[in-house]
Parts: structure tokens; C-alpha cells; sequence
């Protein structure tokens, strides 16, 4: 290293701290959408860090489906207090009253009803005019040409050919009436750096993640998990299995993969060796090519 | 026990971990057309350094089959949007990312087309490097040209050539060494600090990760080797501190805290530090982390410092080295790339975003513009999509900037169109402001007024007012000023101050005339620029011209004044005050 000079990850955390300060200052009402999941962990962390001594100005929104694991719910309780983050829960009730559930609706559908819509009335109801999100543009093809500053219309829509040009560090954040910004503080990270960066900063993050002996439905080459009475196929015994799960979403929609990892430096070994993506657990992102970009057009973030 | 047991599986990858933990980050742009196998290459060299996962290389080869593009077409790897795959071509800029056991990188992928300059304007204003690609057979292009001279505009310090398809031309040596001279006549004029070249097949992967054997007549690094080890973060400016605020953070009355990030110099606790636009100075107290306090910071930490004195000071304000003053002005030249369908007009209201201040302004006018494949400039009274020209700019408040060369954050804007709130604009702030035609014409006019000696002389308007004209030369602390007249005039002199929100040429041509009617003028000037202030000097007459250290005034208005008061009667431009000596019985 030379004289004066920052690693790979203190340059990232600067340049995110640098993103979350910068529209804690210029938007009326920031809310930081909170996934439970590793990239949220770290997102929370950077802005811990990025407002210190103070606290976080802004509120946590966590969309909650009601298919997620019980174990994300409870790490999510106990994290946000000890931190003395302030954490707002959103559901949409009405779809789930109407029955709304992905073992009926398929993936597709579900996810528009108790994600998407529920993330934009979530947005709409708490008026806010930008939500941080913790997506990566490592993490699909379609999120490479995504701004750090996602620009979405009054109904929450993205056009990726009606983006703004990001030059330096300079945002525009100007927005009208009912418009938002979607915010990604972690756009330049990757999944290596995410969990670099966990191990570096021993950031708590949900024990789903790390290895052990769980019940599940083995499927083909998918391990699903026994949760949410997920209905079996014909034939289908749960079993125990050795494994964890690489990305946290919806127990229908996540499969784990078998592995021994148990520790952060041996997930970060097993990342280097497998080098699978992590999206590759996500059922729906299979569903149909660009899946992931029709999804962001509709304001999936 | 002597004996080292060998390393645990455990251990091992805490080892792999801190090493990794150390790597540097590099950022480089890539720019070439549809033709030159750009897209073939960045996928070679993600794929090659091992990148990409392979579950998304599982869905290139799905992909490929459908559009029966041969076994592996590397450049689906990086083309994003289905609207491009379709289409085949890339029509923004997209993100990689990739590492090697030494670094870090990401590469801002543009496009070539001529019609695509903002993105890959876009994408140089963050690169330290650019690959610029060139097809051997083709040789160098106008849009090579163009590569060239938007990443030099966008200052970035290194380009590498990469001479792409040699196996078509079987590696001849002779095509290479002309390419490459062509190359540096036509780039020399943009004085590009680092220029090299290397002979490569992004498709057969020759020089791209290892070298070749097929180019034995060359020496020098593969390409990924050579993104390795160039310096990173080289071209930093370490010298003067600058810190635009973001945020005040205030928890609690007993802490105030101002949040930003370092973009150029080095801080420490204890440094002399000025507060801009207000003028006022202070110390460093602490430079406070949630990871602890930190003895030094530079580029680009994000930081919150604490100062000794309590001044107010607000998100836009900026903390910088009171011995390297920026610029402060309304009006300034400026190169800027037109990202907008609808062209600049003239005179039309526009925001302005600069550091973390944004106010609105005006093109007054476009000096010139420059044809991106030619480099030749043209009068033009309007910039159209993707073209690059030179504009004078006047803003509303006073900016405080340094020229782009000297510092990229300081030195760029970016125009916002307040109607329908897009990006318009990215400015590139040039070197000084020279001297307008209407400057010298205004400077003519002046000295044409009548300045004879007339029939009362200075001697007789001394004795009148009771003290001697001076001109105090102050930067900023307007407020301070105003202070300090109205505690002279209360000592009945004959005061009056003069201050300019822009760099006005004229305010050094009326103290000489205040000065001339016997008058102590005190001139709060937005500009510290050494070459103005000596004109000044000139101007007013050295006898009369006090010059005043900012950084030896106290950060308070009315301390501030007194001690301006003080320095006067040092000078013997005023008398001490009498009323304070009989006050105290001498």
C-alpha cells in the first residue's frame, strides 16, 4: 500500500457513506428499505457509520410478506432495537386477507402483490421521496447500467432509457410531486465485498446464512425449506440436510445449498469456490429471461 | 516450541481474507465501437480472472444457442438490457466489476457511437484509466480520436491503447508501430501524462491475461498485468485541503460535528482551517470516525470534523486550507459536454450542482466548440446533444472552485434543468479567469474620469478627516468589514466600504478613487487570486494598500474589526484612540 492511500473496501464504505449523506440532506423524508438480509446488515452498518455520533435519520421499512423465515423476523426485532434503529413493518393485508400466497398464485404474481405493491403503497402511504435499497449491480445483468440514483415516476416505475447521466459524485435529486429516487449506496459492491467487508466489521447477520442441520424438502437439485406448510409433492419426505442459505427471501422462494460453511471466513471460501451466483436460489429470477428487469420496470426494487 | 505448525484450513483463509482485505480498488473506463471486440474483451477478462459466476455463464450459453452466435460469445456477458441484446449493440454505461488477487476494479463500459459522447463522458468522470481500443486492421479511427480526447478532457491521467485483432493481421509488428505512432501525433496536443499501447486478441486472449508468445518483438505487459500494477490514485491531489460540508451532525448540544467527504489535501487535528463563504477560521478539534478518531485524513474519506470555535456553518459551505484559498467567483469559463436533446441556450435560467451546493446561473455565452474527431474548434452560438464546447458561465452566489486540472471535485458541475429536473450538463471548470473585453472596457472608462490633482491636496483633505486614506484588502468577511466601517465612522473618519459578489476588475479602480477623496476604503473581495491582489496593489499605490492575512483574524465580526482598528493606528493610518488613553488616567 502507498503513502495516504485506502484499500478496495474503505474506499467503497467512503463513497457509500459519502451517497447516504448526501440524501439524508437533500430529501424531505429518506427510508432505508431493510431486507434482514446480508447487504441490509451492511447497508445498516454504513449508515451507523455515516452519521455518527448521531443516530440513523432516517426510518428502517421492512416489507414483510408473511412467507419469511421466522428466524429473519426475530433477528430483525432484536437487531433494530439493540441498534435503536426505527423500523417500520408494512404488509399488504388486504392481498393476504384475499388470500394472496405463493403456493396458489405462482411466484410471479405473489411477488407483485405482497412485494412490489406493497413496497409502493409502503412508499406512498409514508410519503416518502427516497428509499435506499441495498441492491448490488454485480447481482444481475440487467442492474450493470443502473444509476446510484434510480429515478422512478409517480407510479414507481422505472425507464432505463429515461435515466439521468451520473457524473462524478455530483446526484441530481430533483425531483416533482409524488416522483421518488430509489437510492443504492451499495452499487459498486460485490458479493466478495459484502461478505469481506461482514467479516472485517463483524456485522451480525441472520444465522440462516451459516450452516447446520435443518428439515427440508429436497426437489430435484432445490433444497426447500419447512416452513410456511409448504405443500409437498407426491413421494416427498422432508429430510435433514446440511446446508444454508446463500440468499434471504421468501421460504417458498429460497432454496438453501448444501453446505458446511458455518463460519464467515468459510462462506467466503465456499464463495470462491463454488462461484455460483446468489440469485441462482431465487426461483422467480428463473422464471423467464430479463425476468429481474420487467420486475424493476413494474417497481420491484 | 519453536516448530511453526503448518497452517489450518481455518487459518488459510483468514490469511486469503487479510490479504484480500488490502487490495486497492482501480477504476477504468473502456471505450470502443461495436467493431473493435470491446465487449469480447471485457467478458475475456472477466471470465479469465475468473469473474464470472458460472451459473451467469451458464445463461450466456443458453442465450448464445438461441442466436446461434457460435460456442461462447463473450460480449453477451456484458450487453444488460434486453432492449440491447436485442438490439446487439450497448447504449449506456454498465458497471463490472472484477478482481485478482491484487486488486480491485471496476470498469465503466461506454459505447462508442459518436451520438453516445455524454455516456462516455459519464464514464471517464470517475476512471483513472481508459482503455482505448483500436481494431489493427482499421487503424486510428476518428471515434479513437474521439476516446482520446474525452478521456483526456475528463482528465483522466493514463490511457492504454489496446491494438486489438492482431491475429488477423498475424501478429505484424509493422502495423502495431504505426498504429501507435499515429496515435501519439494526433493525441499529442492533449497532453495525455501517460500514454502506452498494447498488441492484443481479446478473442484468442493474447497480452489480455498472460503474454503472448505469438508477439515476441513485444516486451512489455499483458494487459491484465498492466491494469495491476499502474499506480492507483496517483493523480490525487494531497495539497490542498478541501472539504465540502454535507451534513451538520448535532445530536446533542454538546457535540456539532460537520460530515463530508476529503476530496483533495490531508487533515489533521490542530490545523488551521477556513470556513468559505463566511471567511472565518478555526482549528481542527477532532477528526471523528464511529471507528475512533483519526490522527490524519485524505482522499476520499468520509469524515466529521469538530472545530475549537463555534461558527455557524452550514451543508454547501466548504472547510479548506486557509493557505491554499480556491477561486471565489460568479463568473468563470467552463468546458462542458451537452447531454440534453434540447440545446443550451444562452441566458436561460439552469441549476447548478457543485460540490454539495447547488444555486442557478446562466451560460452568458459559448466561446467555441470542439468537433470530437477532429479536435478543431468553431465559433458557435449554441451546444447541441453530444457536443463539447467552451461557455462562460455566470452563476447567482459566489462559487468557490479550483480548475478541473488542479482538482476534479472543486473543478466540475453539472447543469439540472429546472422545468423538468434532467441532467443537462457536466462542467469542467477551466484554469483562471482572464480579463473580458468588457473588463478592460469598463478599466478604460475608469481611468478616462478626471483623477487631476485639482485645487485641494491631499495634505489639506489629511488634515480634514483627521487620518490618512488606506485600501484594507480583505478576503471575504464581509460582515467584518461592515463592523469595522461603522467603528470608524464612529471615530468620525471618512469610511466606506466596497465589496463584490463576483470578481469585479473594478474594485481595486474605486478604493483608488475613495482613496483619492481622502477615504479609507475597506474592500471585501470574493477573490484571493495572487495575481488579482497584485494588481491591486498596483492600482491603489503600494503606500496606501494594506494587505490582510484572513487566517490572523478571529473567526468573531467585532473581534475581527477591533483588530483590523488596531492594525490601522500600527500603520499610522489612524490615530490611537484618545478616548480609551484618557479613559485609563495616562
Amino acid at each position: 500500500m502507498q503513502f495516504l492511500a485506502l484499500t478496495h473496501l474503505r474506499v467503497l464504505e467512503a463513497e457509500s457513506i459519502h451517497i447516504l449523506r448526501e440524501v439524508a440532506a437533500e430529501f424531505q423524508k429518506p427510508v432505508m428499505l431493510y431486507s434482514i438480509g446480508k447487504d441490509s446488515s451492511v447497508m445498516v452498518r454504513l449508515a451507523q457509520k455515516a452519521f455518527y455520533p448521531g443516530p440513523i435519520p432516517f426510518p428502517l421499512l421492512h416489507v414483510d410478506t408473511t412467507y419469511k423465515f421466522r428466524e429473519m423476523i426475530a433477528f430483525r426485532d432484536s437487531f433494530t432495537a439493540r441498534i435503536g434503529a426505527r423500523l417500520i413493518v408494512h404488509t399488504n393485508t388486504t392481498a393476504i386477507e384475499e388470500g394472496a400466497n405463493p403456493f396458489q398464485l405462482g411466484t410471479q404474481k405473489c411477488c407483485g402483490l405482497l412485494k412490489t405493491r406493497a413496497l409502493l403503497d409502503a412508499i406512498a402511504e409514508g410519503g416518502f421521496d427516497a428509499a435506499f435499497g441495498g441492491a448490488r449491480r454485480d447481482e444481475e445483468k440487467s442492474r450493470a447500467k443502473e444509476r446510484v440514483y434510480s429515478f422512478r415516476d409517480a407510479y414507481g416505475q422505472w425507464d432505463p432509457k429515461n435515466q439521468r447521466p451520473e457524473l462524478w459524485n455530483l446526484f441530481n435529486g430533483r425531483i416533482d410531486k409524488g416522483e421518488s429516487i430509489r437510492v443504492f449506496p451499495l452499487s459498486n459492491w460485490t458479493e466478495l465485498d459484502v461478505w469481506q467487508y461482514i467479516h472485517l466489521e463483524k456485522i451480525p447477520i441472520v444465522p440462516l446464512y451459516f450452516a447446520k442441520e435443518r428439515l427440508m424438502v429436497v426437489r430435484g437439485d432445490s433444497l426447500i425449506p419447512l416452513e410456511h406448510d409448504v405443500p409437498l409433492l407426491p413421494g416427498e419426505k422432508p429430510q435433514m440436510v446440511m446446508c444454508r442459505m446463500r440468499s434471504l427471501g421468501c421460504t417458498p422462494c429460497t432454496g438453501a445449498i448444501r453446505s458446511e460453511a458455518d463460519t464467515v471466513p468459510k462462506i467466503i471460501e465456499e464463495l470462491m469456490l463454488f462461484r455460483r451466483s446468489e440469485r441462482e436460489n431465487r426461483i422467480i429470477d428463473h422464471d423467464q429471461e430479463g425476468s429481474m428487469e420487467i420486475k424493476k420496470r413494474e417497481g420491484y426494487f | 516450541m519453536a516448530v511453526t505448525a503448518p497452517m489450518t484450513a481455518e487459518e488459510a483463509i483468514e490469511a486469503f481474507l487479510r490479504q484480500n482485505e488490502t487490495k486497492e480498488l482501480l477504476r477504468f473506463t473502456t471505450a470502443g465501437s461495436v467493431d473493435d471486440g470491446k465487449s469480447t474483451l471485457i467478458g475475456r477478462l472477466l471470465y479469465d480472472s475468473k469473474g464470472v459466476y458460472e451459473d451467469q455463464l451458464a445463461s450466456v450459453q443458453k442465450a448464445s444457442v438461441n442466436r446461434n452466435a457460435g460456442p461462447i460469445d463473450f460480449s453477451l456477458l456484458t450487453d444488460g438490457l434486453r432492449a440491447e441484446r436485442e438490439q446487439g449493440i450497448t447504449i449506456d454505461v454498465a458497471y463490472r466489476y472484477f478482481s485478482t488477487p491484487r486488486r480491485k476494479f471496476i470498469i465503466a463500459d461506454t459505447p462508442g457511437h459518436e451520438q453516445y459522447t455524454r455516456n462516455m463522458a459519464t464514464g471517464a468522470s470517475t476512471a483513472e484509466l481508459a482503455v482505448v481500443l483500436v481494431d489493427a486492421r482499421k487503424g486510428v479511427l476518428p471515434q479513437s480520436r474521439r476516446h482520446a480526447y474525452i478521456a483526456a478532457l475528463l482528465g483522466i491521467p493514463r490511457i492504454v491503447v489496446a491494438v486489438n485483432k492482431m491475429d488477423l493481421l498475424d501478429f505484424d509488428e509493422q502495423a502495431f508501430l504505426t498504429i501507435r505512432s499515429d496515435f501519439q501525433v494526433f493525441s499529442a496536443p492533449l497532453e495525455i501524462p501517460h500514454l502506452d499501447f498494447i498488441p492484443i486478441s481479446a478473442l484468442d486472449g493474447d497480452n489480455v491475461v498472460v503474454r503472448s508468445q505469438r508477439t515476441p518483438w513485444y516486451s512489455g505487459p499483458a494487459l491484465l498485468e498492466y491494469l495491476e500494477t499502474v499506480p492507483v490514485m496517483a493523480a490525487r491531489n494531497l495539497d490542498q485541503f478541501r472539504l465540502p460540508v454535507q451534513y451538520v451532525i448535532r445530536p446533542n448540544l454538546d457535540f456539532r460535528g460537520y460530515a463530508g467527504q476529503v476530496v483533495s489535501g490531508v487533515l489533521r487535528p490542530g490545523d488551521r482551517v477556513m470556513v468559505l463563504p463566511s471567511g472565518r477560521t478555526s482549528r481542527v478539534k477532532s477528526i471523528v470516525t464511529y471507528d475512533g478518531e483519526l490522527r490524519e485524513a485524505f482522499p476520499p474519506m468520509s469524515i466529521t470534523v469538530c472545530l475549537e470555535d463555534e461558527i455557524d456553518i452550514s451543508r454547501g459551505d466548504m472547510l479548506i486550507s486557509p493557505d491554499s484559498m480556491p477561486h471565489a467567483s460568479r463568473r468563470f469559463n467552463a468546458s462542458v459536454v451537452w447531454m440534453n436533446a434540447d440545446p443550451l441556450e444562452p441566458g436561460r435560467p439552469y441549476l447548478l450542482k457543485h460540490t454539495t451546493q447547488q444555486t442557478s446561473g446562466t451560460v452568458r455565452t459559448v466561446l467555441e466548440t470542439v468537433d470530437v474527431n477532429t479536435l478543431e474548434k468553431s465559433p458557435a452560438s449554441a451546444l447541441h446533444l453530444n457536443e463539447i464546447g467552451r461557455v462562460a458561465i455566470e452563476t447567482h452566489k459566489p462559487l468557490f472552485f479550483d480548475s478541473y486540472r488542479r482538482n476534479r471535485s472543486t473543478g466540475s458541475f453539472v447543469l439540472i434543468d429546472p422545468v423538468t429536473n434532467a441532467t443537462i450538463a457536466a462542467g469542467m471548470i477551466e484554469d483562471t479567469k482572464r480579463s473580458t473585453p468588457a473588463d478592460e472596457a469598463a478599466k478604460a472608462a475608469i481611468s478616462a474620469l478626471g483623477w487631476g490633482s485639482g485645487r485641494v491636496t491631499p495634505a489639506e483633505r489629511y488634515a480634514r478627516a483627521g487620518h490618512r486614506p488606506a485600501t484594507l484588502w480583505i478576503t471575504a468577511r464581509k460582515e467584518a468589514a461592515y463592523c469595522l466601517e461603522r467603528m470608524l465612522f464612529d471615530r468620525d473618519c471618512l469610511v466606506k466600504v466596497i465589496t463584490d459578489d463576483f470578481e469585479s476588475p473594478l474594485v481595486s479602480e474605486l478604493a483608488r478613487f475613495s482613496n483619492h477623496g481622502g477615504f479609507i476604503a475597506i474592500c471585501s473581495v470574493s477573490s484571493n487570486a495572487p495575481e488579482e491582489t497584485s494588481r491591486a496593489r498596483d492600482v491603489v499605490g503600494a503606500d496606501k494598500f494594506i494587505e490582510v492575512d484572513p487566517t490572523e483574524l478571529s473567526p468573531r465580526d467585532e473581534e475581527a474589526a477591533a483588530q483590523l482598528c488596531r492594525l490601522l493606528e500600527t500603520r499610522g493610518i489612524i490615530r490611537r484612540d484618545d478616548r480609551f488613553a484618557e479613559g485609563s488616567g495616562i
